[in-house]
């Protein structure tokens, strides 16, 4: 672990982060914002990625920088309870029950189906 | 309906005035509907440029946390569990403040909700860390950490959006 490494977390972070924002802009425009199916989609395929990226078994030095730096900051969970929260301030009660339950069994499932691939490579 | 999500808010948003008119006039490139006729959204340079930084350095603290308390797959996953819990109480409170309470600016949110609370938490880390549970049997430590986890950070928006508005009221 060194300044190499964390340097690459910190530039990885951002782009991660930017990514975030044109993936969750673009599914936006395209299915409408009634319901946050950007976050979702980020979500579900970040944890997609992750769950393969787990299946490799990767040293740690790449498992941080693919893993926690590229994946951890293109998802988001603040975001993600952010839209959950303000669904239930304009009484959209079932859409943000669905926004918690659609978000964490596709993300689990999506998760496990990434690390099968990974480990069937 | 102001803000099923921090996107919503870029519809209300001006973007530093790259659309004056919506008249979007490539050489000879004429689309049957203006409005629909972005696909991917406007990139605004100083609003990349904020997120990248915000993102940046959330994501740098929320690994630093990772690599500083490592956890068992069946063990509580304090670092994500608080960086997530955390990262919600801040994007609450940034956003109603940004949206509510403060005038308009187009790097503000970027930088600190987009980048920063975003780049700090984390779904996919915490949905291997579920899987991992599930696997190794714990199932009951699986549900208490969803549930746990979204109840917190539920209530931490909470929190910190009553939080900025009894302030604008009192006022």
């Amino acid at each position: 672990m060194n300044a190499l490494v964390w340097a690459g977390v910190v530039v990885i972070g951002g782009c991660g982060s930017v990514l975030r924002f044109v993936v969750d802009g673009t599914v936006g425009t395209r299915l409408g914002r009634a319901f946050p199916f950007g976050t979702l989609v980020v979500n579900v395929t970040g944890a997609m990625i992750l769950g393969f990226l787990t299946g490799l078994a990767l040293g740690a030095d790449q498992a941080l920088l693919a893993g926690t730096a590229a994946v951890g900051s293109y998802t988001t969970f603040s975001t993600w309870m952010f839209e959950t929260q303000r669904l239930t301030e304009e009484r959209q009660t079932r859409s943000a029950a669905i926004n918690i339950v659609v978000s964490l069994v596709l993300g689990v499932a999506a998760a496990a189906l990434g690390r099968w691939i990974g480990l069937h490579l | 309906m102001t803000g099923t999500g921090h996107n919503s808010c870029q519809s209300h948003r001006p973007h530093d005035g790259a659309e004056p008119g919506g008249a979007e006039t490539r050489s000879g490139h004429v689309l049957p509907t203006p409005r629909r006729s972005r696909i991917l959204p406007r990139l605004d340079r100083r609003e990349v440029a904020a997120i990248f930084v915000g993102g940046a350095l959330g994501t740098l603290l929320r690994a630093a946390l990772s690599e500083a308390f490592p956890h068992s797959p069946t063990s509580w996953p304090w670092p994500t569990f608080v960086v997530n819990v955390v990262a919600a109480f801040l994007l609450g409170y940034f956003v109603t403040r940004l949206q509510e309470r403060l005038p308009l600016s187009s790097y503000r949110r970027p930088l600190l909700g987009t980048g920063l609370c975003g780049g700090l938490s984390t779904f996919s880390t915490m949905q291997v860390e579920l899987l991992n549970m599930i696997d190794a049997g714990a199932y009951w430590l699986a549900l208490g950490y969803a549930t746990a986890s979204v109840a917190a950070g539920y209530a931490a928006i909470h929190i910190a959006t009553g939080a900025v508005r009894r302030v604008r009221v009192s006022r």
